[in-house]
């Protein structure tokens, strides 16, 4: 835990500073008759979360706050696989949407999830992942007109828009 | 006595047969959307707003008012069910809504939330009807430095009475500070903090891609860590009796609520303040007033109560300068305003004298939304209750969809379903450290206005500080705000001159 608390103050001084660079691509100065130039409010803010990063950075180091007097791990192990397992088959999902869309994407989020990670029933893992797609279908495409992106599914749902819309 | 005619004349357009009708559909429709994470009521108006051009104009204006109440009903569901804010409106109501749902008194944060913002509707719409003109004048009085002493106070409370760990709080509100001016800046146009010059980014960062990231990614994934996947969300029950014992419990909350729907109104009130702030500084209020500061945060009642009656009062309030001055408080009432022009009324100091019948029609139907939202919403919390008591192995995949999809429909950009995953992610990895995430999810909310107000005041000034402590409103704003952000100082040299033993304890307050 210290370890982390140390490198996250670090990590988040160094992203910091490069936000304060960032901002300074815009005027950060005063600027005659248009007051403030645009990278000023990002540029000070920045600047501040610099100097907060730093605070941390000294606190933890000093050991003042509880995690950096912490001797348990960041992440146990058995933590460690299912937050991992977890976050891997978010980026695989929303990854997967750009190739077969949100209709594709789901359901086989559905199956991995709820059978590997919750080992429930077909009968139940299948119920979710047809009904959500469905569900998601009607409320955005059909009542609130919002195209969800389908890849290459796209012209399956030529006659589902005839249909409804 | 001649507006209370008039009133009563707008609640018998209100309670027209067809009127009637399409305030229970507009609540129907208005709570499912705003319950929904990324959808919230300007999702719903806007998308609903071309729907109403088959209708009379004041009968239109009636089922957008009914799915505007509908939805701010609607964003404390998702708020307290999931921990996810369904709009800005509602973020204010994780923060003691959720912690209820956890402890299993879901049904009561629900009931609370209910009952505040029907408090909240009813408190407006008296104000509204007895001091329109007048408090039309005061709002006007607030300029931009009055709205950043406004801003400089919300920080303070979150400061001063978060009892979190101080830098790490000022890191919060300073990164949140940071991303709201992603995008193209207000004044100059430019393009600012465009990583990797990714286009994406030009659309700026909305806040919900950041709330969902946070409050949705990143805190069930906290749940899972914590319950290695298996447990369920809570162990919410649900009975009349229940709901019933959860109304007497509201009689305690009288004073938060009042005191929410005044703050919420007047900052509604304000032009281009709306909601969002009006239920922050609630909170902020509720908790600086309460004897027992500390328990807010962990499941509070009134930490409920307060957000949402200001909320809720808000919205009202934010009609006055959209149909007095046309200046819409908050984005919904700009839709509004939208349609408004569409219909052919023209808002302004006319629009009182010459559409009596519309103006009061809408004051009256905001009234009778109000009380269908609150009774469609208790009928509701049974079912609300059945979904909580799903497994978590089949609720947490269910919410992981709710938030790609809700983060995608807003902008209809893939780029904004990665920045939310990558949100949710490292704000997950951060908050395992005590980096609190409500300062850095209400500072993107607020940073525009306060990067705008500070700006627009500092060039009045010409560059000098001074314009916000030498103004009569401002300058006693900044002060209170102030000695909230000295406040962990003093707690620190209390605390040290008590216990000389320990030197220094990190946990101050």
């Amino acid at each position: 835990m210290r370890l982390a608390e140390l490198m996250m103050a670090v990590v988040l001084a160094i992203f910091s500073a490069y936000l304060m660079w960032k901002s300074a691509e815009l005027p950060i100065g005063w600027i005659p008759g248009e007051g403030p130039g645009g990278g000023a409010f990002p540029f000070w803010l920045a600047a501040g979360m610099l100097l907060s990063a730093l605070w941390i950075l000294v606190r933890a180091i000093r050991g003042i706050t509880p995690q950096s007097r912490s001797s348990e791990p960041y992440f146990d192990s058995q933590s460690a696989v299912l937050i991992g397992l977890v976050i891997g088959a978010l980026v695989l999902m929303v990854g997967s949407i750009h190739l077969v869309g949100v209709y594709g994407a789901i359901p086989l989020f559905f199956v991995f999830y709820m059978k590997i990670v919750g080992r429930h029933s077909w009968l139940q893992t299948t119920a979710f992942a047809i009904g959500a797609p469905v569900v998601t279908f009607f409320f955005f495409e059909i009542l609130l007109h919002i195209t969800l992106p389908k890849g290459f599914t796209e012209p399956l749902f030529y006659p589902l828009y005839d249909i409804f819309m | 006595m001649e507006i209370i005619q008039l009133l009563l004349n707008g609640f018998l357009v209100a309670l027209e047969p067809m009127n009637l009708f399409l305030v229970i559909v507009g609540c129907a429709v208005g709570l499912f959307i705003g319950a929904m994470p990324g959808l919230g009521s300007v999702n719903g108006v806007a998308i609903l707003l071309p729907v109403t051009f088959i209708v009379p104009p004041t009968s239109a204006i009636i089922f957008l008012a009914a799915i505007y109440y509908g939805a701010m009903y609607g964003g404390a569901v998702s708020s307290i069910m999931l921990g996810i804010p369904g709009a800005s409106t509602a973020v204010a109501t994780t923060f003691d809504g959720r912690p209820m749902a956890v402890q299993g008194r879901a049904d009561v944060a629900l009931v609370a939330a209910a009952v505040a913002s029907f408090t909240g509707g009813t408190v407006s719409v008296i104000l509204f009807t007895a001091f329109a003109p007048p408090l039309a004048h005061v709002a006007l009085a607030f300029g931009s430095a009055e709205e950043f002493a406004l801003m400089l106070l919300a920080f303070g409370t979150f400061i001063g009475l978060g009892g979190d760990d101080i830098p790490k709080t000022f890191f919060s509100i300073l990164i949140g500070l940071v991303l709201s001016a992603v995008g193209l800046d207000v004044i100059s146009g430019q393009p600012r903090l465009i990583f990797g010059d990714i286009p994406g980014f030009f659309h700026g960062i909305n806040f919900l891609v950041l709330a969902i990231g946070i409050y949705g990614i990143g805190e069930i994934l906290w749940t899972i860590e914590s319950s290695r996947g298996e447990v369920q969300v809570s162990k919410a029950e649900v009975s009349v009796k229940r709901i019933l014992s959860a109304l007497k419990e509201m009689v305690g909350c009288i004073k938060s609520m009042i005191m929410g729907s005044f703050v919420g109104y007047f900052v509604g009130l304000l032009p281009a303040a709306g909601a969002t702030p009006g239920s922050i500084m609630a909170y902020g209020f509720a908790k600086t007033m309460s004897k027992n500061p500390d328990s807010y945060g962990k499941g509070n009642i009134d930490g409920v109560a307060a957000p949402e009656s200001a909320n809720n009062a808000a919205s009202t309030g934010s009609m006055l300068p959209m149909l007095t001055l046309g200046i819409p408080g908050s984005p919904t009432t700009a839709i509004l305003l939208g349609g408004m022009v569409i219909w052919g009324l023209e808002p302004g100091p006319r629009l009182f004298v010459d559409q009596t019948e519309f103006v009061w029609g809408l004051i009256a139907s905001l009234y009778v939304a109000n009380l269908f939202a609150l009774l469609l919403n208790i009928a509701f919390i049974p079912l609300f209750i059945w979904v909580l008591k799903l497994p978590f192995t089949i609720l947490a995949p269910v919410i992981f969809v709710l938030c790609v999809v809700g983060g995608y429909a807003p902008t209809q950009d893939l780029h904004d379903v990665w920045l939310m995953l990558l949100f949710g992610i490292s704000g997950y990895l951060m908050r395992k450290l005590d980096y609190p995430m409500a300062p850095m999810v209400l500072a993107i909310v607020l940073g525009p206005l306060a990067e705008s107000s500070l700006r627009q005041s500092l060039l009045l000034s010409e560059g000098s500080l001074m314009v916000f402590i030498e103004r009569p409103i401002s300058g006693p704003i900044v002060a209170v705000a102030m000695l909230l952000f000295l406040l962990p100082v003093f707690k620190a040299i209390k605390k040290k001159r008590a216990a000389g033993k320990e030197p220094e304890d990190g946990s101050q307050g």
